[in-house]
């Protein structure tokens, strides 16, 4: 009857350690002087743990084709919101 | 037979169709999620990069150990909350109620220490408004950051109260035992839910409180 992919307890175990690992990391790397960098290293993590909760905990690995379409869809439209709005503030400093 | 009419809409040509189909509306629905939070980090980028003094300033006023622990606390959370919809999916009854309490008490503490900042934010006057005191070279700013902090941690908050009564009727459901191995929709969509929550404040722990932690 049920055709659920059924996650095992070890995976979510692992993904787990690996949002408080990466928890740890984010602290550790803001205490290191990057400049610029600092963001670059926060927000690529972040974006880490949110792809591993986001693949496993939220199961969209094993999930329909169409909520992948949707996931996307958001994260191009997010992208162009803040993308698109950095563009001319950074044109403004410059100027 | 009389279980399955019980469970089956009857729009849905079986329960695996009704399954996908609440799936992808709660994906929807997440998706003008992001796009409501998308407004606010939009604006926090714009005016971060316009007076990154200032925010640094304020952020230095953040409590990184407080803010830290609830970071783990909301990710233990999802981790109990993504066991609950394996519980539910094994029917697990007993196991499913437990991690549903869990998760509960896991969101309810996140917003006691939640709350717990906010006090201490109201007594050192970092509310924004008439009361509003900050010793820096740019108050205004700095206001600008605590403008941006409170209502990104409030909404952030609210849909965790939202969740957590969310979840409280779910216990009940489960506690009934209106869910099984083939039905049990709304606790996947509540996890879904719950899961979108803990992935916005992944983003907004190293934004608000990381911004000048150097060294």
């Amino acid at each position: 009857m049920s055709h659920d992919h059924i996650v095992s307890p070890k995976l979510y175990l692992g993904v787990l350690a690996i949002l408080l690992v990466g928890t740890a990391l984010t602290v550790a790397a803001a205490r290191v002087d990057l400049g610029g960098l600092n963001i670059v290293v926060a927000m690529s993590i972040a974006v880490v743990k949110a792809s591993f909760v986001v693949l496993y905990f939220m199961h969209l690995k094993y999930s329909h084709r169409l909520n992948w379409v949707f996931g996307a869809a958001a994260m191009l439209w997010l992208a162009l919101l803040i993308g698109l709005t950095s563009t001319d503030v950074i044109a403004r400093l410059t100027e | 037979m009389s279980d399955q009419a019980t469970t089956l809409a009857p729009q849905f040509e079986g329960l695996a169709q009704q399954k996908e189909s609440a799936i992808f509306g709660m994906w929807v629905f997440l998706v003008t999620e992001v796009m409501f939070f998308g407004g606010m980090f939009a604006g926090y980028t714009a005016y971060r990069y316009r007076f990154h003094e200032a925010f640094t300033a304020g952020s230095d006023h953040l409590n990184l150990l407080l803010g830290g622990v609830n970071t783990a606390v909301l990710i233990l959370s999802s981790f109990t909350m993504a066991m609950a919809v394996h519980s539910a999916q094994l029917n697990r009854r007993r196991a499913l109620i437990v991690f549903l309490v869990l998760t509960m008490l896991l969101g309810s503490t996140f917003l006691g220490i939640k709350a717990v900042e906010y006090s201490h934010k109201f007594h050192e006057h970092l509310l924004p408004g008439p009361a509003f005191q900050f010793e820096g070279a740019d108050p205004q700013h700095a206001q600008l950051f605590f403008s941006f902090y409170f209502a990104m941690t409030g909404f952030h908050a609210l849909h965790m109260v939202i969740g957590v009564a969310l979840l409280a009727i779910m216990t009940w459901f489960a506690w009934r035992g209106r869910f099984s191995a083939e039905y049990y929709n709304p606790i996947e969509v509540s996890g879904l839910y719950w899961h979108f929550v803990d992935i916005v404040w992944i983003f907004l722990f190293p934004l608000l409180y990381l911004v000048g932690h150097h060294g």
